[in-house]
């Protein structure tokens, strides 16, 4: 019997797919996830639009959230930890949170290295922007990926950018000759091994799903149609008017999101969603998804 | 050739399709419920059991499951599809389907830092099955029309009961198709008794 593989830790991410994981900041909102159909909630002391406004450094959560998000449901529960602070992420660990994400939405711990996720039992997730990005992660060991987008910003553009990137540049590596692969490694940042890997599988080695500016079921369903595995949802959900018709409008529109006639039906009334930033109002600093390296 | 369909409102349903289709079946991802009347066979994959519910409540699924169960027609439930599969679940008033007669407890060998991966020995399909468990339940209690095909330090793992089979853990995640086949057989024999 062995836990921790490389099996057990993707393929909880498999079970995944297809589904909606969402930002809570305590049991009540744990609560209303899981019932709206999320597939796992991701337990926070704050979502990223309020990290955005309070400034300072964001850290790991206050323990005794995730304590209570972890108690409140049956369904995975996931944490941020910074990138690089293996401490925050063994706390996490012994917790039994059951997936950490190394997040640029918090602030780094350490500008030049991630964590060896690979030592860890806990499967991770990160964030990516490119294939070059993705394949560090992997190659450091996480067990799924999400595109970054632009978190707390409500604005899909970035989220876009990022999956569209991601997807061509897997497709690129597909078709490419095996001969080429070495100087594509070189260009990308990415190892070796893993590009081949993408050219055997025809795909990603693990699930990504798409995050980071995810406001609304069309905007759930548009990440869906550019090919993301499921949808992170942050400040969207309990930052919009009426957060439980939210989540369970956004779970439907994930779950179906080449149906455009229901798709218009469960937009119907939903009230206001969040506000939103244009991103070429925020301040370079501000860009969450420059951090990761 | 038999058509078998995997329910896809969330979850492993491309691992399973790829496993039926090494089978030499024709696998169908099953969406709507319409979609359900001409299958001979149907999978209820891994994921998130209450997500699955949800979306089965809301798109009026579940009176088609249950007819498809009432038809005869065979069925597979594999980790949350396990559970849907269960006449009754530990901690919980209701079932989903509620079509096998075994009792069955979620989330049963601890969070994901337990999950983990052993080999079984299953009656009928293999000396040694390569099996990943994930948040995985186990069967509690099973019926005496309940076949039980594995244990797992005492815990049932795997069972059959007539047209439906049930495992607590991920065979569509691995390559070695031997329980779809086995389930691909159920299907082949449903269908023959049907035409005689």
């Amino acid at each position: 019997m062995k836990t921790g593989t490389e099996l057990v830790k993707r393929g909880m991410a498999e079970m995944q797919k297809g589904g909606v994981i969402m930002d809570v900041v305590n049991a009540e909102q744990a609560r209303i996830a899981e019932e709206a159909g999320a597939v796992a909630v991701m337990a926070l002391e704050r979502v990223p639009s309020d990290i955005r406004a309070a400034g300072g450094v964001a850290r790991m959560a206050d323990p005794r959230i995730v304590e209570e998000v972890l108690q409140a449901v049956s369904i995975p529960v996931m944490a941020k930890a910074r990138i690089g602070h293996i401490v925050e992420a063994r706390v996490l660990e012994a917790m039994g949170v059951d997936y950490i994400d190394e997040s640029e939405v918090l602030t780094p711990a350490d500008e030049e290295y991630h964590l060896n996720k690979k030592e860890y039992t806990v499967p991770f997730v990160c964030g990516c922007r490119d294939l070059g990005e993705a394949a560090r992660r992997i190659g450091e060991g996480a067990s799924m990926l999400r595109t970054k987008g632009e978190p707390g910003t409500g604005n899909i553009v970035e989220a876009v950018r990022h999956i569209r990137k991601v997807n061509a540049q897997v497709r690129k590596v597909v078709g490419m000759q095996e001969d080429e692969l070495m100087t594509e490694a070189k260009l990308l940042g990415a190892p070796y091994e893993l590009l081949l890997e993408i050219k055997r599988l025809g795909r990603l080695p693990v699930v990504n799903f798409a995050a980071g500016g995810v406001a609304t079921p069309a905007d759930a369903a548009l990440m869906m149609q550019l090919g993301a595995d499921g949808v992170f949802v942050g400040s969207g959900i309990f930052k919009s008017e009426n957060p439980a018709k939210f989540a369970r409008a956004i779970v439907e529109a994930t779950t179906h999101f080449q149906d455009y006639k229901l798709i218009a039906e469960l937009s119907k009334d939903l009230g206001t969603p969040m506000k939103g930033i244009e991103i070429s109002s925020l301040a370079p600093q501000d860009r969450m998804q420059e951090r990761g390296w | 050739m038999s058509k078998i369909g995997v329910l896809a409102l969330q979850g492993a349903v491309r691992e399973h399709m790829r496993s039926l289709e090494e089978c030499g079946v024709e696998a169908v991802a099953v969406k709507r419920k319409e979609e359900l009347t001409d299958l001979d066979g149907l999978i209820l994959p891994g994921g998130e059991s209450t997500a699955m519910r949800r979306l089965i409540d809301k798109y009026d699924f579940m009176d088609a499951l249950k007819a498809f169960a009432a038809e005869g027609k065979p069925m597979f439930g594999t980790c949350a599809g396990l559970i849907l599969l269960a006449k009754e679940l530990v901690g919980y008033d209701v079932s989903h389907i509620g079509v096998m007669d075994i009792k069955v407890e979620r989330n049963s060998f601890g969070r994901q830092v337990d999950s983990f991966e052993a080999d079984l020995t299953i009656k009928d399909v293999a000396e040694s099955f390569p099996a990943v468990f994930i948040r995985a339940p186990h069967i509690v209690e099973a019926g005496e029309n309940v076949e039980i095909l594995s244990k797992h330090n005492g815990r049932i793992v795997a069972a059959r009961e007539g047209q439906y089979l049930g495992c607590s853990f991920h065979p569509e995640l691995i390559d070695n198709h031997r329980l779809t086949a086995y389930f691909v057989e159920m299907v082949k024999e449903a269908e023959a008794k049907q035409f005689v």
